[in-house]
């Protein structure tokens, strides 16, 4: 899996703000539909694909345009041959740094059944060998302090739309230009704690940067890419990126021999930083009653239609995630993410409001170095005049075609296929009801 | 080169359906290399307009031509007119039922807003016969 995701990474050179963690293992691929019906961006195409020798393939097989992918994970979970993987990093990855830091998010509390003290989590993480564990939800409740605060001193910027989700953060940046500008200019939860971490390391450690690594347990493909080719920042200080449902097997084997009594680690966060990992947390946590929380990529897609248009007035706050419940519902979670909402509430249930601060002041590394910009990747043309030209040339297309959108041709829609074969990617031929 | 023209019938009689075709052009002119201001702009206009025909004049038709030098809307309906143009332009001022101002609509900023967002804006009314509002978002 590794090298895979070298290779991958080495391929995203040429065009690092692409890189995707999704990808596809071609031998599994049966050509289906199900995952071009689903992509919100309408992002893969079924089609033969060229070796790289130049001959076309026998079979057609999904094929992800990178521009428009936003590594929401929807073609992972609907793909019922397991061809749509994640990639990530294996756990081995961080054995070569002399000091190893876990950073937890707080959709991990939520995979385990009756966790009443996420203390437990973290003490297993630590027996597994980690040197240090650190709370992303610590990192979470102080973005929530200093959101309050930006909300009240931006009134201008209103409504704030949340940016940790990646998933979201991509969609916005290449499906709602007009939107860029309220888009939240806090780093996630996972980049300012991986920051502190770090810090909090060298200075307890006396190691130089480069000996410590830090690896993040993702719930979800499109952290993996927000980490490995980050918006917004140069460089994230996360070194590597595990999956959940990796990590889940042997810590239960750890956890299984804790004593609670024994237990060193102090967790550092309260009610609001654990609520971001479920739905609503993140908005419960600007503490205002002026909020938007919608999970679910439609979903999110049909709140950001409304937004752009101004349907939705008066709102201070608004949380999009891509996936159903939250980062609970991430596709390298392991945990039905419904229990997995309620498993939450029971480890939040006796936890202080909030046990990191900020002292009403925005703190270090709080923001991203540089705004995210529009990327008008669903373009027909290389310009205005010819994507004029070439929208002519889809309506025209479109009245020939039946409108059936069955997706034979390899495109989710006949819209789709006729914007492709203006765009050169397609044939008029692929559609099996037109007598040529 | 022919401009692309875009019509819509706009049916009144379903509300859930008010926004669908300012909707269809906003995501059309995303595939266009245009600015988003400009697409702001008309998405915003036209949509006022549309909201405007199903609450005032019982739905019409809107049509959009997409040239070089810009985006003209055309909105068309046979509704009841407008007695008074210039009073109509103001800001705040509506006639919208309470049944429409309780959905957030008829605060009285749909022609103003019309006006703010197109660089120009052409109204005929003619009472009992109906309104046609013209409005251009210039490219550039």
């Amino acid at each position: 899996m590794q090298e895979e995701l070298q290779i991958k990474a080495k391929t995203a050179q040429n065009n690092p703000t692409f890189f995707h963690s999704v990808r596809l293992d071609k031998t599994k691929c049966k050509g289906c539909i199900n995952c071009i019906k689903r992509c919100p961006t309408e992002a893969i195409r079924v089609r033969k694909s060229k070796s790289p020798d130049g001959i076309l393939e026998n079979s057609p097989k999904a094929i992800i345009t990178n521009e428009f992918c936003i590594d929401c994970g929807e073609c992972i979970r609907v793909c019922p041959h397991h061809a749509k993987l994640a990639t990530y990093d294996s756990i081995s990855a961080l054995s070569d740094f002399e000091y190893k830091i876990g950073l937890v998010p707080p959709a991990f509390y939520a995979q385990f059944n009756n966790l009443d003290d996420k203390n437990i989590v973290l003490e297993a993480l630590v027996n597994m060998g980690f040197d240090e564990v650190f709370e992303v939800a610590a990192a979470a409740e102080q973005l929530s302090e200093m959101s309050r605060k930006y909300i009240k001193e931006n009134p201008d910027k209103l409504p704030l739309i949340s940016s940790a989700c990646p998933a979201i953060v991509r969609l916005i940046r290449i499906k709602f230009p007009n939107l860029l500008t309220h888009l939240s200019p806090f780093n996630a939860p996972v980049d300012l704690a991986a920051f502190q971490a770090r810090k909090k390391a060298m200075e307890k450690t006396g190691l130089p940067s480069e000996k410590i690594g830090i690896a993040f347990i993702t719930p979800c493909p499109a952290k993996v890419t927000a980490l490995k080719y980050p918006l917004g920042i140069e460089k994230s200080d996360v070194d590597a990126v595990f999956a959940m449902k990796d990590i889940y097997p042997p810590i239960l084997i750890y956890m299984k021999h804790i004593e609670v009594e024994k237990i060193k680690t102090v967790s550092s966060s309260g009610r609001i930083g654990v609520g971001w990992g479920s739905s609503g947390g993140e908005a419960g946590g600007t503490l205002t009653d002026n909020y938007l929380a919608t999970d679910g990529i439609e979903n999110v897609m049909r709140v950001l239609e409304d937004l752009e248009d101004r349907k939705i007035g008066n709102l201070e706050f608004v949380e999009l995630n891509a996936c159903a419940g939250g980062c609970v519902g991430g596709v390298l979670t392991v945990e039905n993410p419904y229990v997995a909402q309620a498993k939450l509430k029971k480890v939040a249930k006796y936890l202080p409001v909030a046990i990191s601060h900020t002292d009403g002041e925005y703190i270090e590394n709080a923001f991203i170095e540089k705004p995210i910009e529009y990327k008008s990747v669903f373009s027909l043309g290389e310009n205005f005049m010819e994507s004029l030209w070439k929208m002519g040339q889809v309506d025209e297309l479109m009245q020939k075609f039946p409108c059936k959108d069955c997706g034979a041709c390899g495109a989710p829609t006949c819209k789709a296929l006729a914007e492709d074969i203006v765009r050169g990617k397609a044939k008029k031929e692929d559609c099996v009801f037109l007598d040529n | 080169m022919n401009n692309v023209v875009l019509k819509y019938v706009i049916d009144a009689s379903d509300f859930t359906r008010a926004g669908e075709a300012s909707s269809d052009v906003k995501n059309k002119l995303k595939q266009m290399n245009l600015p988003p201001e400009v697409i702001r702009k008309v998405a915003i206009a036209m949509y006022e307009g549309e909201i405007n025909m199903v609450i005032h004049a019982n739905g019409g038709e809107i049509t959009v031509e997409i040239a070089p030098e810009g985006i003209i809307m055309t909105l068309k309906d046979n509704g009841p007119g407008i007695k008074d143009i210039p009073t109509a332009m103001k800001e705040g001022y509506s006639t919208a039922p309470d049944n429409i101002r309780s959905l957030g609509f008829g605060a009285g900023m749909g022609l103003p807003n019309m006006k703010k967002y197109s660089d120009s804006i052409d109204v005929q009314s003619e009472v009992g016969v109906g309104t046609t509002v013209t409005m251009k978002v210039n490219i550039a």
